[in-house]
């Protein structure tokens, strides 16, 4: 098994982790009027890049939303950072 | 081309064997074309023959990064069927099928399509109402299927888990009787050799590194092999395809993530029909060699390593020797996966892609192979008549803008 870097519990299996989605990506603004091509663009459409990603992942233990940096291909992970703001 | 027949066989077996030759030409590539397909897979070969065959567009050719057949069409289960829900992919699928009905004979090379029969069990009373539901949009979708009594399965395939201890129960199953298997690398090859006898150039080790633009419009490629033109290109490089889109400047509705399949060493025949158990997401059948040859669900992980990994084999590999417990002595002998397209209905993309003169046939998921004859079909009519064939209008990109999603996540009997 693969061992992935929680940013809250430290490294851990593989099986507790959990894909979110791409990292970066910005919720149009829904109290106004938003086109049909926005909200599709912003739902569906993604990066899916091969190589090196950055994205967004959930450690189902900690129930923790994070950053993780990777390389889609090796499936090398190049770092994670936690996403709460930064006091 | 030569004509392949059982006389043909005969007397070359009695002449050593020494009268076969090449069945498809090594062609270095021409600077212009008028079609380019990009990817030497199964959907890609069959866009050429069809280009070819019913439109009459011979000036093709076929840009394969590696070997023909080396990505999905030769590392999937080769299950054939058409147990759909929704009209648009019945319809679509079952074209599929029926052509793969004729198949060996339109393209005299035999793609040894079994129409064995593929089933789906019920492991409680609410999964067998969830089969009759899929047995009733089945009927109600034109295409035949069985209800099986536990009974029923039971004398079809003993070797199923019937002891009064299993984890899950047999409690039926619904059955699509046209459904099977195929011989995946025949299919790639059968096509490649219908398409180089109609003219189509079949270029391997050609790479495409770059789609060239002007004023918007696709105007060719760069490959490892020099530049290409062409007023047309399509695209059939499933789980690249991301990364093709990137080099044309637009993003799709696709995330791509290994499935992985596995064989075991062969063994005399002891199953003769597909089975899938939606309970364990796991399903199997025997190839002609004697290979148990089984599969289950996506990698949890985006990913373009094609290649298996140990969280899924342990997953599929128990779920087998608990669908099947006499397996379980059965040695393995390869595990592998192929990078898969999954979009968010489990719906194929079939259209134009929004770069003039460049066209997609992508995002069939896991389900790719029991498609190639329709892909190829749909994509071959929409380049040469630059209108959608009815069967793939529901599927064009545009579903993702408009909402009208096919929505099959379920229909495939694996979890997504």
């Amino acid at each position: 098994m693969q061992i992935f870097p929680c940013p809250f519990c430290g490294p851990r299996d593989e099986r507790e982790f959990h894909f979110a989605g791409e990292a970066g990506k910005t919720r149009p603004d829904t109290t106004g009027e938003v086109s049909p091509d926005d909200w599709a663009t912003y739902l569906h459409m993604h990066r899916n890049e091969k190589g090196r990603t950055r994205e967004v992942w959930v450690h189902t233990p900690c129930a923790e939303m994070f950053i993780m940096e990777r390389n889609s291909v090796t499936m090398e992970v190049l770092g994670t950072e936690c996403l709460r703001a930064k006091s | 081309m030569s004509h392949y027949s059982a006389f043909r066989l005969f007397r070359e077996g009695l002449r050593g064997q020494k009268g076969w030759t090449p069945a498809w030409r090594m062609p270095a590539p021409k600077p212009e074309y008028d079609v380019i397909i990009i990817g030497g897979g199964g959907h890609g070969l069959a866009t050429a023959y069809y280009l070819a065959k019913q439109h009459g567009i011979k000036r093709v050719a076929v840009l394969e990064k590696g070997w023909l057949g080396g990505g999905n069409t030769g590392r999937n289960t080769t299950a054939i069927r058409s147990n759909y829900f929704y009209p648009e992919s019945a319809a679509l699928y079952d074209f599929s099928v029926r052509l793969y009905e004729g198949l060996s004979r339109d393209l005299n090379y035999n793609v040894m399509f079994s129409q064995r029969g593929m089933m789906v069990t019920a492991h409680s009373e609410h999964d067998l109402e969830m089969a009759t539901r899929q047995y009733n949009a089945m009927r109600i979708n034109g295409i035949d299927a069985e209800m099986l009594t536990a009974a029923e399965v039971r004398a079809r395939v003993p070797l199923l888990n019937f002891r009064a201890d299993a984890r899950h129960p047999i409690h039926g199953a619904v059955s699509q009787p046209r459904g099977g298997t195929g011989r995946h690398d025949a299919v790639a090859w059968g096509y490649a050799r219908g398409a180089d006898t109609r003219g189509v150039d079949i270029i391997q080790n050609c790479e495409v590194l770059g789609i060239q633009k002007e004023a918007g419009r696709a105007t060719g490629v760069t490959t490892t092999r020099g530049d290409i033109r062409a007023d047309r290109i399509g695209a059939t490089v499933a789980g690249h395809s991301s990364v093709l889109a990137e080099l044309a400047g637009f993003k799709l509705p696709i995330h791509s993530y290994a499935l992985q399949a596995f064989v075991s060493e062969p063994i005399k025949p002891i199953l003769d029909t597909v089975v899938l158990c939606p309970a364990f997401g796991t399903y199997v059948s025997q190839s002609d060699k004697g290979g148990i040859v089984f599969g289950g669900g996506l990698d949890r992980i985006p990913s373009y390593g094609q290649r298996g990994n140990m969280p899924v084999q342990e997953d599929v590999v128990g779920a087998l020797v608990e669908m099947m417990p006499a397996l379980a002595k059965v040695k393995l002998l390869r595990h592998w996966g192929g990078i898969v397209d999954v979009t968010p209905d489990s719906s194929p993309i079939i259209g134009p892609s929004g770069v003039e003169g460049l066209y997609l046939n992508c995002g069939w998921g896991t389900g790719g192979f029991k498609a190639i004859p329709a892909g190829g079909y749909m994509l071959a009519h929409l380049m040469a008549t630059g209108q959608h064939h009815d069967l793939s209008r529901p599927f064009d990109l545009d579903r993702f803008t408009t909402g009208r999603l096919i929505d099959e996540s379920a229909a495939s009997g694996i979890a997504h």
